[in-house]
């Protein structure tokens, strides 16, 4: 299958190597991976902050880079949330546009989304021999809903150790400028999310979005608590060799 | 302009060319559904009421059914399944025959189980050979407040009650009476016939008159209100005895 | 004039509990620091989740429920004058006295008016938010009426001379101990050997109200229900302080939000299984009393129905932000909600705290007056997915955020990055320059404000040798 890769401005910048791993995940299972280069940004963060219109130009650019193709990946539930239910409303009054996001968002999935609905894989064959805790980020959990796909894509991972996390599905206070908009009760969040994390005993805590990976390893690296965060896509694209 | 104009002109200015009126999506549970009288009896004792089931074996026994535990019981003679609404209106007249189907020996010792001696308020409908000897019936004509909280107790009727959330409905029959009454004593005791009870809630609305004063009622007196947790006894009764009748 | 006085207004300022002193970042700072407060917060709000979800997951249809309470609330904010009027009549027929109260200030008269024909000064209160929302207790004092809270926790919330934090449960901040301090402190006549014990606290109010209870004459309540089509009124309860208030009194005023209409008498039966599992955590309530307008012989002889906008209209004017009318007022969303866990009601300002307050709050005063409202959120949903009749809590916040006034600075580098974005050269070599690194320094300690909000407790990643675009073309 031929897909598109939506890399999401964060991790093309910051975490590149969750995206390298997308690539090298779903080129190993015998797909053709491309990247439109004229990509930038969603524009979730324009949108959540208050500032639909500067976002307009960026969802128009989104919805014509990503119109030619069938199938369109990203390595975030964040960002694929705010594709699938934010960029029509952004589009607005402008009926047309709304209709051309829709029908990209329609053709848009989340990394979990894509392997076990799309692509009905569940074993991708990798090999990740640590013990690892999984924080179902909020958006991926309750816009996308991708339930516990990501779960069984792990517990298939040979050699992984897959230990349950504490209160799982509350917030670790990231919330993209509520961060820093409300820097105290988004550090309150997190030194209970890193709590939990703590007590599974994991030595990699991992998820589907780089930006709560981003925030919780933030906390995790200041505290020197020797844990890592690890995205998704890079734990199941490794392999034994 | 009337502020009744306004707020009215407000709505409309507001609405504008017309908000989306939906169609009520009623694919949830409403239709008569299998009355479990032991579910009952169950969430009535989950929430601190005490249950006393009369049995057509033991009609001089009520005993106090607790936790989970009911008493195994044969037919009852003289009552029926469901009855229609108007049939329960018609029942609720008058005192001769508000009661059929209770037999009244068994709730006479229910009650002497329950209260030993002592004045309790009843209201004006309620069959006074319920009331056991030793316990003396206050019949509410108008009573004041100060007399009906100084009683030690009220004993009611019922107009429903709902199996699913363990409720009892009163709705100011004669055989239930004034809402104070039920509300002032620190005991309720609460006759209820089996056939007045349904499975649902929509059960239950559908069987009440909303002109009626209506008394919802699931479990003695409670509060929430200390870290959330739910305490039994504040102002309302802080007990509530339930005597069942029928099967 | 009467095109202009037909227009939708905001709730107004100087009366009612709707604004607060200070933004939520700087409120919620404060009581972040009360560790106290967060241990009762914490252990309250997790018990009733626990309840909450043990009595909904009994239901099978609890879904098909939401979905039958949404479209009920939909339908009854599309024909609200219609039902308005058809509530009227029926109250009116049933010997109730209706009023409708544009404002706060109309609400407040048309009560203190009512009481003081009545020749009483002092009434007995059921919890009701309308009546905080109004700031009723104040214009009542300032007439020289002493309103008394009978709600246990407002009763606390009263006598510790302190503000309500949540909706169902005022002194949720409040563990037993703290609560029997306020009890010996401000109760009279309590037992001084009084203990912390729940029952035994719950004991102490029965005793401390029941003389006031029954020589009140008059009460003054809210309304969870309204029915349409009967005219009937409901109040939904716990503790009996509600009967004894709706019972005894010889008059009752009821003041409610013209939005509680539930179109007919059968509907009740979405909203009686939707509320007490999502409030308490209840099958059902203890209580719940239901009145249509007088019955001879039971019950209070005179009845009074004000009928409530301050602001209500200005919310339904909006399309996206009219479903917070919708709210029954259960406080699901504060239970759930991981800002309100931490912070606590008094945050936000306004009687109505958490995520419905969120959005509430700044729709009946102007987004403006509680422009930092909208942004108490993570966006984390988990409010919508409680909320027993669907109201997209996240989605409306969102919606708030793009009216809310925004600081000047954070505009200018917004319209920036989104033009930045907008051109993938530009875009590029700011993603080389790493300038963020560079301001940053080692773990982004050197960020300015607002910046440094993050950097304070957590460190910036490292930036990557190159970006994947960078590896993409070199692959």
């Amino acid at each position: 299958m031929r897909i598109a890769l939506f890399v999401t401005c964060l991790a093309d910048t910051m975490f590149p190597a969750a995206a390298k791993a997308t690539v090298l995940l779903l080129e190993r299972l015998g797909h053709e991976v491309v990247f439109p280069e004229e990509q930038t940004c969603c524009g979730q963060m324009h949108i959540n902050t208050g500032y639909q219109k500067d976002a307009l130009p960026l969802v128009k650019r989104h919805v014509k880079t990503f119109e030619p193709y069938d199938v369109v990946v990203a390595p975030s539930g964040s960002c694929v949330g705010s594709v699938r239910h934010q960029h029509a409303m952004v589009a607005g009054a402008d009926a047309g546009l709304a209709a051309r996001a829709s029908a990209v968002a329609a053709r848009t999935y989340e990394l979990s989304e894509l392997l076990v609905d799309v692509l009905g894989v569940e074993d991708v064959g990798a090999y990740y021999p640590h013990r690892v805790t999984y924080h179902p980020t909020c958006h991926s959990l309750r816009v996308l809903r991708v339930g516990d796909k990501p779960v069984r894509l792990l517990r298939n991972v040979r050699g992984l150790d897959l230990v349950e996390l504490p209160a799982a599905e509350q917030c670790c206070g990231f919330g993209g400028t509520f961060s820093v908009k409300n820097a105290d009760t988004s550090t309150a969040m997190l030194a209970d999310k890193m709590r939990h994390v703590l007590d599974t005993g994991a030595d990699v805590c991992t998820a589907g979005d780089a930006s709560c990976l981003m925030h919780i390893g933030g906390g995790l690296s200041r505290l020197r608590t020797g844990v890592r965060t690890v995205h998704l896509a890079e734990i199941l694209a490794s392999t034994e060799a | 302009m009337s502020s009744k104009d306004v707020i009215l002109d407000r709505i409309r200015a507001a609405l504008g060319a017309g908000a989306e009126t939906p169609e009520i999506p009623r694919d949830y549970r409403r239709g008569p559904a299998q009355v479990d009288l032991d579910l009952l009896v169950e969430r009535l004792v989950d929430y601190k009421a005490v249950v006393h089931r009369l049995t057509a074996e033991k009609p001089d026994t009520g005993e106090p059914v607790a936790g989970g535990g009911v008493e195994g019981s044969g037919p009852q003679a003289g009552v029926g399944g469901a009855r229609p609404l108007d049939d329960l209106d018609h029942l609720a007249e008058g005192r001769a025959n508000a009661q059929v189907g209770v037999e009244a020996a068994a709730v006479r010792a229910a009650i002497a189980g329950i209260l030993g001696a002592g004045t309790v308020v009843v209201p004006p409908g309620l069959p006074l050979e319920w009331l056991p000897d030793g316990v003396h019936g206050l019949v509410d004509d108008g009573l004041s407040a100060e007399r009906i909280a100084a009683a030690d107790g009220v004993v009611t009727a019922a107009a429903v009650a709902v199996v699913e959330t363990g409720t009892i409905v009163l709705d100011a029959s004669p055989d239930q009476g004034r809402r104070i009454i039920s509300l002032l004593p620190d005991l309720h005791i609460c006759v209820l016939r089996a056939d007045q009870v349904v499975a649902s809630v929509p059960e239950a609305v559908a069987r009440l008159d909303p002109t009626r004063p209506l008394t919802w009622i699931s479990g003695p007196s409670a509060t929430s209100d200390i870290e959330l947790n739910r305490v039994e006894g504040v102002h309302g009764p802080r007990n509530l005895h339930v005597i069942l009748a029928g099967q | 004039m009467s095109t202009f006085l037909g227009m939708p207004v905001h709730a107004p300022r100087g009366v009612g509990h709707l604004r607060g002193d200070e933004s939520f970042p700087d409120a919620a700072r404060t009581a972040l620091g009360d560790s106290q407060l967060r241990r009762n917060l914490q252990h309250a709000t997790t018990t009733i989740r626990g309840k909450s979800g043990r009595v909904i997951a009994e239901l099978p249809d609890w879904q098909e429920l939401r979905s039958a309470g949404s479209a009920l609330k939909s339908y009854t904010m599309a024909h609200l004058p219609e039902l308005l009027e058809q509530l009227e009549e029926k109250v009116t027929a049933a010997g109730g006295v209706v009023h409708w109260a544009a404002d706060a200030n109309e609400a407040d008269r048309i009560v203190t008016d009512l009481v003081r024909a009545a020749g009483e000064q002092r009434v007995i209160k059921v919890k009701s938010m309308a009546t905080q929302e109004i700031g009723l207790n104040e214009a009542l004092e300032a007439a020289g009426i002493t309103p008394v809270e009978t709600d246990l926790a407002e009763l606390i919330v009263q006598l510790g001379n302190d503000k309500p934090s949540h909706i169902l449960v005022p002194a949720i901040h409040r563990n037993r101990s703290e609560i029997r301090e306020i009890f010996l402190r401000a109760m009279p006549g309590v037992d001084p050997k009084l203990t912390d014990d729940p029952p035994v606290l719950a004991g102490a109010a029965r005793r401390y109200l029941r003389e006031t209870f029954l020589s009140t004459k008059v009460a003054v309540s809210g309304a969870n229900f309204a029915i349409a089509d009967t005219g009937t009124l409901a109040v939904v309860e716990s503790e009996g302080n509600g009967r004894m208030c709706l019972t005894l009194p010889e008059t009752l005023i009821t003041v409610m939000g013209i939005e509680k209409l539930v179109p007919t008498w059968q509907d009740l039966e979405v909203f009686l299984q939707l509320l007490p599992r999502a409030s308490t955590g209840e099958r059902m309530n203890p209580y719940t009393s239901m009145w249509t307008g007088v019955t001879p012989g039971d019950g209070p002889q005179n009845f009074h129905l004000v009928l409530l906008d301050n602001g209500r209209t200005a919310v339904l004017a909006d399309e996206v932000g009219r479903q917070a009318l919708h709210c029954i007022r259960c406080s699901a969303c504060l239970n759930v909600c991981p800002v309100y866990e931490r912070t606590g009601g008094h945050a936000y300002g306004s009687v109505y705290p958490g995520p419905i307050g969120a959005i509430l709050s700044p729709q009946l005063t102007g987004v403006a007056d509680n422009a930092s409202l909208p942004y108490a959120s993570s966006l984390c949903g988990a409010c919508f997915d409680a909320c027993p009749v669907k109201i997209d809590i996240p989605s409306i916040l969102v919606h708030l955020r793009n009216q809310a006034p925004h600081p000047r600075t954070e505009a200018a580098v917004m319209a920036a990055a989104a033009y930045t974005m907008d051109h993938p050269r530009l875009y590029r070599s700011a993603q080389r320059a790493a300038k963020l690194s560079r301001i940053a320094g080692r773990r982004g300690r050197g960020l300015p404000p607002p910046l440094n909000g993050w950097s304070a407790s957590r460190d910036l990643p490292a930036p990557p040798k190159e970006t994947f675009r960078d590896w993409w073309r070199n692959r």
